[in-house]
């Protein structure tokens, strides 16, 4: 395009002070020229202002400056004008970069607290002691969403009013200080090499700018509001809590276990004394703190162990590429954060372009002079300030919104599809499979959850339930439920049956797909005439049942019913076996009217594989219709 | 043109490398070699077991049954009376001692309801054992239900803690699969805890068994076990009779204070329930479960477990030959001890039934 000019050219000398061009890369001596010339001027200005007008900023400025001419180049540690950012912003920073460290924490403790340790209390009744599910309670994005579902906002869900207070005063704030999976991304994004192996090259500040990619979360967020208003919460499958609390909870902590428990085995089983102690010393200090004292299985968890690692991996192209592109609960902050008191004011004459701004901004929110600041995207990480080394970036309370936008330019189109998009969830899934004649029958909800179609316009898929269920018994549905009910709870009673006692599954759900029942509405109570609640209904498969056809003394399942009186009762018979001796077996029986469902017999069914009695969701207490018995349906109760 | 040959002493450092790699695989393959198929080692030899028993057969008694009218006293007082008629706590545990006690932590069920061992009566022994000079004293199950959930709500966690044992629930990583070498139970994890103890002290609750008809003492054992327990009921009395054989106790003491007569061995209901006010300690395991039996009106004759077990010689359903000793005390919280003859001739069962009925007639809290 034009040729190249011989070098060293003579007079480029006069550009030398200004680093700023040096940053950038290579391009025709001609343009460079250009610019040097262009710059030339706002440079002068800029030391002219602040000299004669802005008298402490530019003692510094000019301090600087002196520095910079005492010293040039070596020991510089600021670049360009080197002005200082101001100690509040570097305070702040600081501010924020511990409030990550401790909201991650208080998530990760949280985490791990759901589940029931027991204690020394002897107390009959069985709560969480405090809120674990904290963050999910004061998330906006489930609020609303579940509100525009159920038309309600369940319980402790107004929590996420205060966020919305907060986003009004500071902005996403959240995003760039709270949220745990935030501070996740923000971690690898500067853990993670860059694509060039520089964390602070070139490639990062492109990668860094706004882009249009950006808008995606907020037709995302048309999506699931628009499917919320037609009835389903399936926007949970993407909002970040739900995320982290899914893919830690049911896949990270999970394969910790299974690698420490693989691994201390192996040191346990080299019959060396002194390392059997010190592996049973670290299982009992990780049982005690952080792992639970067997391991758990969750149903398919790869793929949500999967998408975790690909999300977390997109930080390696895209810094923080899912809080910036997909995360619905980032764009229901960035559509509130256009009203915030607290935001940028930039002054793009002192920008000298050399783009400091944009190495560590998180939120691609045009940090940068010459565009205007995006504070629907902006996470007020205060890195852009704290790197400016001119006087660009301001920080403050009612800031001038001349080179500010507010939200985000969405195409009138884009959004209509969306909206038509998040219409069309509902009849596509629902068309697919009929929820009343039943998905799958094995579909077994937790105790407490509500009829199927409340049920889904109330989960989110935030897998505390399954977290919490202290015997592994609810797994994230695979395609169980049809594809909308992609991972809401299914209760598995082959791998952990539902402990009868035990309610804390609806203690913290968030949203009450399943309802914070008490002891006596679960297992019922004759005196004041509770009826319990089933879960579905036990069935014998006679063909594999050890003492119907196979001559051979168990009642395994009779033993565990815990039902009081047991739903299995036994009919005492006397068989002849294959060499024709009288065998004397209980043969068992289920009383449907009294079964819950619990699923205790078909855990303990000693026929390993598939088992002689099995359970299936008809019964259940929570539908009208998947009922056997007249006299237990639903229609009969008041 | 040609690379240069290479020297002498190269030519030799990569053949001597060769040959190493070739040497170290052999050697490798040979060390590692498997012939596979199916040679899975077959049962046998000498059963495993863990005797904890305190070989001392000068003791004026191995057997005795402590029983009150209700009201009288306590679950802690009940237990001192019937360790000490059999010699007290000292006898069992010496200083320095690290004692394991295994009460039934089974299921998610309250006092009450019958299903565990209970929970004053767990504290009593741990404060006894502590007394005795017991340098640890451990109290641990492996539970059916939720452990948490059973060591919690049957308030055995709280009473043993408060008593000053270290309570320890169950974790995957505490059983370690062992060969016992039953007759029906070979290869199992072992729950850990339980058997790396100088003395261990089997405190069952009597109660009834819809598979077994009556279990307490030897059933205990089945918290020995991890993995899936549920096969063993297939073979329940040889099950037991094998995990007898491998556990042999310091001491027995069998919980009566409240029985479970119907819907064993989980209950949950307290109408199944009834005051027996009645505590069983002995030496041998056997014994307690002849004896036991007898309490929700069952026969020793038909608990085949226990035939086996006298037939193993891990002790005798003969209770009354272990110099049995029978304390009451009356509703006035008077204590008498004094031995407890069976006439020759005369059968133990209605025995001890006559002995109960001449001094705990007062059961009338029953439903």
């Amino acid at each position: 395009m034009s040729e190249p000019l011989p070098q060293p050219i003579p007079w480029m000398g006069i550009v030398g002070p200004i680093r700023a061009l040096d940053e950038r890369e290579p391009i025709e001596p001609l343009r460079t020229m250009a610019a040097a010339e262009a710059v030339a001027g706002p440079v002068s200005a800029t030391a002219a202002d602040a000299v004669a007008i802005v008298a402490p900023a530019g003692a510094a400025s000019a301090g600087g400056a002196s520095h910079a001419a005492a010293k040039p180049k070596v020991g510089k540690k600021r670049a360009g004008s080197g002005i200082p950012a101001r100690k509040m912003i570097v305070g702040l920073k600081l501010a924020r970069q511990f409030a990550q460290a401790f909201f991650l924490g208080l998530f990760l403790f949280l985490l791990v607290r759901t589940e029931f340790r027991g204690s020394f209390s002897g107390s009959q009744t069985i709560r969480m002691p405090y809120r674990v599910e904290a963050f999910l309670l004061a998330d906006p994005f489930v609020a609303l969403m579940t509100f525009l579902s159920t038309h309600h906002v369940y319980l402790a869900l107004w929590w996420s009013v205060g966020l919305v207070a907060l986003t009004l005063l500071f902005g996403r704030v959240f995003c760039g200080w709270i949220c745990p999976f935030g501070t996740l991304h923000h971690f690898f994004g500067w853990l993670l090499p860059n694509p060039g192996g520089s964390t602070t090259g070139g490639r990062r500040v492109e990668a860094n700018r706004t882009k249009p990619y950006q808008n995606i979360k907020y037709y995302l967020l048309v999506v699931f509001l628009i499917a919320a208003v037609c009835g389903s919460a399936i926007g949970g499958l993407f909002d970040p809590i739900c995320i982290a609390v899914r893919g830690i909870g049911l896949g990270v902590l999970p394969a910790i276990s299974y690698v420490t428990g693989r691994g201390l085995d192996h040191v346990s089983s080299t019959n060396v004394h002194a390392l059997q102690r010190g592996a049973d010393a670290t299982r009992d200090f990780l049982v005690a703190t952080a792992l639970q004292p067997r391991q758990f299985f969750f149903h398919q968890t790869w793929v949500i162990s999967g998408l975790l690692f690909l999300v977390i991996l997109a930080n390696r192209w895209i810094p923080r590429f899912w809080c910036r592109a997909l995360c619905p609960l980032g764009a229901t902050l960035g559509v509130i954060a256009k009203h915030a008191v607290f935001g940028m004011e930039k002054d793009h004459s002192k920008c000298t372009d050399c783009n400091l701004c944009l190495v560590h901004c998180q939120g691609a929110d045009s940090p940068q002079g010459g565009v205007k600041w995006r504070q629907d995207e902006c996470h007020m990480c205060m890195n852009c300030e704290t790197a400016c080394p001119e006087d660009v970036i301001k920080f403050r309370f009612m800031p001038g919104r001349r080179s500010t936008q507010g939200a985000p330019d969405l195409d009138k189109r884009k959004t209509l599809v969306s909206a038509l998009a998040g219409a069309a969830v509902l009849p596509m899934t629902r068309t697919s499979d009929t929820i009343d004649s039943n998905y799958f029958d094995r579909l077994i909800r937790p105790p407490g959850a509500v009829a199927e179609r409340d049920f889904l316009e109330r989960c989110i898929r935030c897998a505390e339930c399954m977290k919490v269920c202290p015997n592994n018994a609810l797994h994230p549905a695979f395609l169980e439920g049809g594809i909308e009910g992609l991972w809401t709870p299914v209760l598995i009673p082959r791998i952990g049956y539902c402990e009868p006692s035990c309610v804390l599954c609806g203690q913290v759900c968030p949203t009450g797909a399943i309802q914070k029942i008490t002891e006596d509405q679960k297992l019922g109570n004759p005196q004041r005439h509770i009826e319990p609640i089933r879960i579905g209904t036990a069935f014998y498969d006679h063909g594999r049942c050890l003492p119907w056809s196979m001559a051979t003394p168990c009642i395994v399942c009779e033993e565990f019913c815990p039902t009081s009186p047991k739903a299995i009762y036994v009919e005492e018979a006397d068989v002849r076996d294959r060499e024709g001796r009288v065998v004397h077996v209980q043969r068992p029986h289920v009383d449907p009217r009294l079964c819950i469902g619990c699923g205790a017999c078909e855990k303990v069914c000693p026929v390993q594989d598939r088992p002689a009695v099995y359970v299936t969701s008809v019964g259940e207490s929570r539908s009208r219709t998947n009922v056997i018995l007249l006299e237990t349906s639903n229609y009969n109760r008041s | 043109m040609s690379d240069p040959k290479p020297s002498r002493r190269e030519w030799i450092v990569r053949t001597a490398k060769a040959v190493g790699v070739l040497a170290g695989s052999a050697a490798v393959a040979r060390l590692a070699y498997e012939r596979g198929g199916w040679n899975v080692a077959r049962a046998g030899g000498r059963r495993e077991v863990r005797d904890f028993r305190r070989h001392d057969h000068g003791a004026a008694s191995d057997f005795a049954v402590a029983h009150a009218e209700d009201g009288a006293t306590t679950p802690t007082q009940l237990a001192q009376r019937a360790v000490a008629a059999i010699g007290g706590m000292s006898r069992f545990v010496s200083r320095g001692d690290r004692v394991v006690i295994k009460p039934n932590i089974g299921w998610d069920r309250t006092p009450m309801q019958a299903a565990n061992t209970n929970p004053e009566m767990v504290a009593a022994v741990v404060r006894m054992a502590l007394d005795a000079g017991a340098r640890e004293v451990i109290v641990t199950d492996a539970s059916c239900n939720d452990p948490a959930r059973c060591f919690q709500r049957s308030r055995i966690w709280a009473a043993a803690y408060r008593a000053g044992a270290n309570v320890v629930l169950p974790a995957e990583h505490r059983f370690r699969t062992m060969r016992l070498r039953g007759e029906v139970l070979d290869e199992w994890p072992v729950y850990r805890t339980l058997i790396e103890a100088d003395r261990v002290i089997n405190m069952p609750v009597a109660k009834h068994h819809n598979l077994a008809r009556y279990t307490a003492a030897m059933k205990n054992w089945y918290g020995v076990l991890g993995g899936r327990r549920n096969r063993l009921h297939q073979n329940i009395d040889v099950s037991v009779a094998d995990l007898a054989t491998f556990m042999r106790p310091t001491v027995t003491i069998v919980d009566a204070w409240r029985v479970l007569l119907r819907n064993g061995p989980q209950g949950g209901n307290v109408d199944d329930t009834r005051r027996m006010n009645t505590v069983i300690a002995t030496t041998d395991q056997v014994a307690a479960d002849a004896y036991g039996c007898t309490l929700i009106d069952q026969r020793p004759e038909n608990l085949p477990y226990l035939r086996m077990a006298q037939e193993r010689g891990i002790g005798t359903m003969d209770w009354h030959t272990l110099r049995p000793r029978e304390v009451a005390i009356d509703a006035h919280g008077v204590a008498e001890t004094w031995a407890l003859v069976v006439p020759t001739g005369d059968d133990p069962v209605e025995a001890a039934r006559a002995v109960r009925r001449a001094f705990a007639h007062s059961q009338s809290d029953t439903a």
